[in-house]
């Protein structure tokens, strides 16, 4: 399997990302390793998603660039919260692995799952998506430069197809 | 015990006006809603953040600033409510333990801005003993004027992270108002800390 996640590590460190906060979710599990690694990415964990937003709008306020990974469930815990970005115009970017897509297993993740791009757009996130592997990267780096470069809310949604396929062993 | 908060002898005004007094350049971020008015009536400032909504986002906002600037004091001063919303952000503080943090919650058992109805505060929770479960060891309760002055230096100063619960009363206040121009609160602020060239 291609590993993806080192694409976008790789356009963190060239971009300069000071903080990386996250959920902990399977999908990201290499990419939020490479960040805890990493000496000079301060690695948050989260104890709900909407800490985040906060999180990122305090690092701009105090100069550093932090960004977000999350699962498509996490996106329903950040409306309000999205709020912030919106209204003062902080730069966001948060990178979402997609359930409820392909072949998902699990039907509670359904209702979250089909209306993430939805939602991030209603709370005024700009929203691109991927499924090729070997376009994370150039768009991870599209995203990061479209969040402190051009100074957006924006979210990158990375396909249920890019991870492996979870079965709970059935 | 529903009562008693409206009796308690420390005002939320003069707190917040001891704690800017000894301020020097530390950075602020004031939660939705009371804390932004006891901080405005004391003294607006570039290097004040007040928080018009993203209620439980105070403490998180904070903890970001403190990351990003390990060399200046971080205080976020929130209210019950606003600090109970976003209660799991205190774990989270507690695993950075970024040691420029303090958090100052302004206990008045009340939703100000709501009808003063009762928050968990009132009755059973006790926010102190919780930051510590959470994590967050040096964790006390402040409950007078000379308490207030004896944990100044902490709060200012100590190693953090430092969480205090101020028991202030619950009372009917005018509204001072900051400005609520969320995009000149970051760029203020930001050119302040980092420069004309931040915005």
């Amino acid at each position: 399997m291609y590993e993806w996640g080192d694409d976008i590590f790789k356009a963190f460190k060239e971009a300069g990302i000071d903080q990386v906060a996250f959920v902990p979710d399977a999908g990201h599990k290499r990419l939020i390793n490479a960040c805890i690694a990493d000496n000079d990415i301060k690695a948050i964990s989260l104890t709900t998603e909407e800490e985040g937003i906060a999180v990122s709008a305090g690092a701009w306020l105090g100069g550093k660039k932090c960004v977000m990974l999350m699962q498509s469930s996490g996106v329903g815990n950040c409306i309000n919260m999205l709020s912030l970005i919106e209204t003062c115009r902080f730069p966001f970017v948060a990178f979402v692995t997609m359930r409820g897509e392909w072949h998902e297993f699990n039907p509670w993740q359904m209702p979250m799952g089909t209306t993430t791009k939805q939602a991030l757009e209603t709370a005024g996130c700009l929203v691109d998506e991927v499924s090729d592997p070997h376009d994370v990267g150039a768009r991870a780096a599209a995203a990061l430069h479209k969040a402190f470069v051009g100074q957006q809310s924006t979210a990158l949604l990375l396909s249920q197809r890019l991870v492996p396929v979870k079965t709970f062993g059935k | 015990m529903s009562h008693w908060a409206e009796s308690y002898p420390l005002h939320r005004r003069d707190v917040a006006k001891t704690l800017l007094h000894a301020r020097e350049d530390m950075l602020i971020i004031t939660g939705l809603g009371s804390t932004n008015w006891d901080f405005t009536a004391a003294g607006d400032s570039p290097r004040t953040f007040p928080l018009w909504g993203a209620m439980g986002g105070a403490v998180s906002m904070g903890l970001g600033l403190a990351l990003a600037q390990p060399d200046k004091r971080i205080l976020v001063a929130t209210g019950d409510g606003e600090m109970l919303m976003g209660i799991g952000s205190l774990a989270t503080v507690a695993v950075q333990a970024p040691k420029n943090m303090s958090i100052c919650v302004f206990d008045n058992e009340r939703y100000g801005e709501t009808g003063m109805q009762m928050t968990h505060t009132a009755t059973v929770t006790d926010l102190a003993l919780t930051a510590q479960g959470l994590g967050i060891k040096n964790a006390a309760v402040i409950k007078d004027e000379s308490e207030l002055k004896a944990e100044l230096q902490a709060i200012t100063h100590g190693d953090g992270p430092i969480f205090r619960v101020i028991k202030v009363r619950a009372e009917p206040l005018d509204f001072v108002l900051p400005s609520k121009d969320g995009v000149h609160l970051k760029n203020r602020f930001r050119a302040e800390l980092l420069g004309p060239g931040a915005v």
